[in-house]
């Protein structure tokens, strides 16, 4: 069971939290809802949850919840370039298909 | 496959919903855009990798443009159609830009804004800098992949209606949609994230191209209130590359230069302020077209000597700015450099020794602006909820009123409100029966009209016909949080209502206000003597009607000798209404009041005999009824 970061997408989140100011990490998650049954979450961390998984990837400490975890477990969050956008990217092997644009999914 | 930013804690947008917004700084010489990703402003790039787009546009013959690094070689080949600087032309008629002469467009007078004629046809000032802000939304669409729910735009805190309208206008073309127009001093001022830190008065110097802008604000509680502004709309970096022009030109004894040699001259000149702020000496280097050859070095103390003037002028308009907010610079906690002229040490120096503290110059300051109107933008589209909410507080840079009888000003709203705003007061008919009001609104610091300037007229009709005075006229001044004035006017019996939002048929330059508020400070004397004589002369004017009427009504009442007397005394007060001298008009008012003394106590007799007469008739009547 585990979820990693690219080292480029570990290199934007310390970043990132560095120049916010506060945080102890990043939370990934899926929730119900979207086009496709499932939206990903990705989100600052300030305070860890009591039933929260933590990993460690990459130097930065990644939180899921166990509900989300099977939706998740064994992908790799990665950072990208496409053009002019960039941001992260959910590598996710359990994923069988999504919406058009990706930002929810279904397994 | 979506790239996602991180989102606040508990802040995830669900899928489709993270709102796309822009913050934009449409500037004199450079526009930028930026937006908020994972929680931090940054600036949007071209595909170069540049952050700036050159405020110029270069139209062709097809109609079709040319914005930005490209559109800028094109301004010396083809200057005519090239608009460089199109921001000091929005909202302006052509008598209100400076150096028109100098310029090498076709101007075309229009109502309202100057127009440009171009190879293209004619293009107004909202049409070209649409062009920009349609550069602008490309790139953002792109870059952030969806459309855009909505950008906020900065203008200069002295920015006025017509100049905001204008703004606004060109973002509705350039199919934008505008959240806000935030001033370009609070913009930076929330880059620097001033909200979350120490309360207290912040002073930002903004140093563009072509524009000087200075700005008080004060912080309470994470709330943004603009004390005071102030600027010159005629003083930028701009001005620092001439005088290093005119110093070679002078150093090596040229005589005038063609144009093309002149534009690359400048360049080099840039070039060479720009090498400066890092380096102790610039090399100028050209071949002129004649084959002549400038190599000539500038040496940092030497540019500081040549532009001291300049630097020093900048300082005029902060110590008013100062005056305005009643502050001394050392209670001035922080100092927020804004605009990329600020990178020169004579600046830096310059304004950390008026203020007798460092400037913060740790933020890029071509971008400060923009990453300032991105967080905000962010905020008002909605992806942030809650405990950020700030508000914003600017002010009205010159008091706005209405004309009253006399041609003198009666202010609504005073000078520096913060605004969003709204005052009301109530005026009265001046004469029997009125039932119209001609609202003329004005903005300026004078007592007389003629000397304020003049920003729409509208009429209230329809009101019920009574006895001057009677009346009671409620209107109402609305400043939005734009910046943009509506007035309403409504008869409180009646209800009649009528109003108008201001836009202005052209506005007022930096200069202008500058100047019209030094005017109102050297005239404020003459202008309290002017309006007593005023108030005098109107007194004597509704003096004069009253007893013409009552001549005209009772004639019968005076013998000749009399009649003659009071027309003699009225005579005497035209005469005297028509002079300056308010003792004389007052003199004469109390002459005419003592000629009719007998004349108004007749009449009273008169009316309560009809008034007596008249229940006897009635008694009679309805006697004979019974």
């Amino acid at each position: 069971m585990a979820i990693t970061l690219s080292d480029k997408a570990a290199k934007h989140v310390a970043n990132f939290l560095q120049k916010r100011g506060k945080g102890i990490g990043l939370r990934l998650g899926v929730r119900t809802s979207g086009c496709s049954g499932m939206a990903y979450k990705l989100e600052f961390v300030d305070e860890s949850a009591a039933e929260d998984l933590v990993f460690e990837s990459n130097g930065v400490k990644v939180f899921v919840d166990p509900h989300s975890l099977p939706y998740l477990d064994g992908m790799e969050l990665d950072f990208a370039r496409e053009g002019l956008n960039e941001g992260f990217k959910f590598n996710n092997p359990n994923v069988k298909d999504q919406c058009g644009c990706g930002e929810s999914f279904n397994v | 496959m979506a790239l996602f930013q991180i989102a606040e804690p508990g802040e995830s947008a669900a899928p489709h919903e993270h709102k796309l917004a822009v913050g934009i700084d449409l500037g004199t010489t450079n526009s930028l855009v930026a937006t908020v990703r994972s929680g931090i402003a940054v600036c949007l790039n071209d595909e170069q990798g540049r952050s700036l787009l050159p405020s110029v546009v270069h139209y062709h013959a097809d109609g079709s443009t040319v914005v930005g690094y490209d559109a800028r070689k094109d301004q010396a080949v083809d200057p005519k159609n090239t608009i460089v600087s199109v921001k000091r032309f929005m909202g302006r008629g052509k008598h209100d830009i400076a150096h028109v002469e100098a310029m090498p467009y076709d101007f075309v007078e229009a109502p309202g804004m100057v127009r440009l004629k171009t190879q293209a046809g004619i293009k107004s000032p909202v049409e070209i800098s649409a062009e920009i802000l349609k550069t602008l939304k490309a790139r953002a669409e792109v870059a952030l992949g969806g459309e855009l729910v909505g950008a906020v735009i900065t203008v200069p805190a002295y920015f006025d209606d017509a100049q905001r309208q204008a703004t606004k206008d060109a973002a509705k073309l350039a199919g934008l949609n505008v959240l806000r127009l935030l001033n370009e001093p609070t913009a930076a001022a929330i880059a620097y994230g001033l909200d979350n830190g120490a309360e207290g008065v912040y002073a930002v110097y903004d140093l563009g191209g072509g524009t000087f802008d200075i700005s008080i604000l004060k912080l309470t509680k994470g709330v943004f209130e603009v004390l005071s502004t102030g600027g010159d709309s005629a003083l930028g970096g701009d001005d620092f590359d001439h005088r290093i022009y005119c110093w070679v030109i002078e150093q090596a004894r040229l005589s005038p230069l063609p144009a093309e040699d002149a534009r690359r001259l400048m360049m080099r000149c840039r070039e060479a302020k720009e090498y400066l702020t890092k380096n102790a000496e610039a090399p100028i280097l050209l071949r002129l077209a004649s084959g002549e050859i400038i190599d000539i070095r500038l040496d940092a103390a030497t540019f500081a000597e040549i532009t001291q003037t300049l630097v020093s002028k900048t300082l005029q308009p902060v110590k008013k700015a100062l005056r305005d907010a009643g502050l001394r610079a050392d209670e001035i906690k922080g100092v927020v450099m804004v605009g990329g002229a600020t990178r020169m040490p004579q600046i830096q120096k310059a304004v950390g020794d008026f203020f007798r503290q460092e400037p913060l110059t740790n933020l890029d300051p071509d971008k400060v602006v923009a990453l300032g109107a991105a967080t905000q933008a962010n905020l008002l589209a909605g992806n942030k909820t809650g405990k950020d909410d700030w508000l914003l507080l600017d002010v009205i840079p010159l008091s706005l009123g209405l004309e009253t009888m006399g041609g003198l000003t009666e202010k609504v709203i005073p000078r520096n409100s913060t605004i969003p705003t709204a005052r009301a007061q109530e005026f009265t008919t001046f004469k029997d029966g009125q039932t119209a009001m001609a609202i003329h609104v004005v903005q300026g610091e004078r007592e007389m009209i003629a000397d304020c300037r003049s920003l729409a007229r509208f009429e209230l009709r329809g009101i019920p016909p009574m006895v001057a005075g009677a009346a009671r006229i409620r209107v109402t001044f609305q400043v939005d949080a734009d910046g943009l004035l509506s007035v309403t006017a409504r008869e409180q019996t009646t209800g009649v209502e009528s109003s108008i939002t201001v836009k202005p048929s052209y506005g007022l330059s930096d200069d202008e206000i500058a100047g019209m508020l030094k005017d109102s400070l050297a005239h404020a004397k003459d202008d309290a003597m002017a309006r007593a004589l005023r108030e005098a002369q109107v007194e004597a004017e509704r003096m004069i009607e009253a007893t013409e009427a009552a001549l005209a009504e009772d004639p019968h009442l005076l013998n000749a000798a009399e009649t003659a007397k009071i027309r003699n005394a009225i005579a005497k007060l035209q005469e005297a209404a028509a002079g300056d001298n308010r003792r004389i008009i007052n003199i004469a008012m109390d002459d005419l009041g003592f000629e009719t003394q007998e004349f108004a106590h007749r009449r009273m007799d008169q009316s309560i005999k009809k008034v007596l007469s008249g229940r006897k008739v009635e008694e009679i009547g309805t006697g004979e009824k019974e």
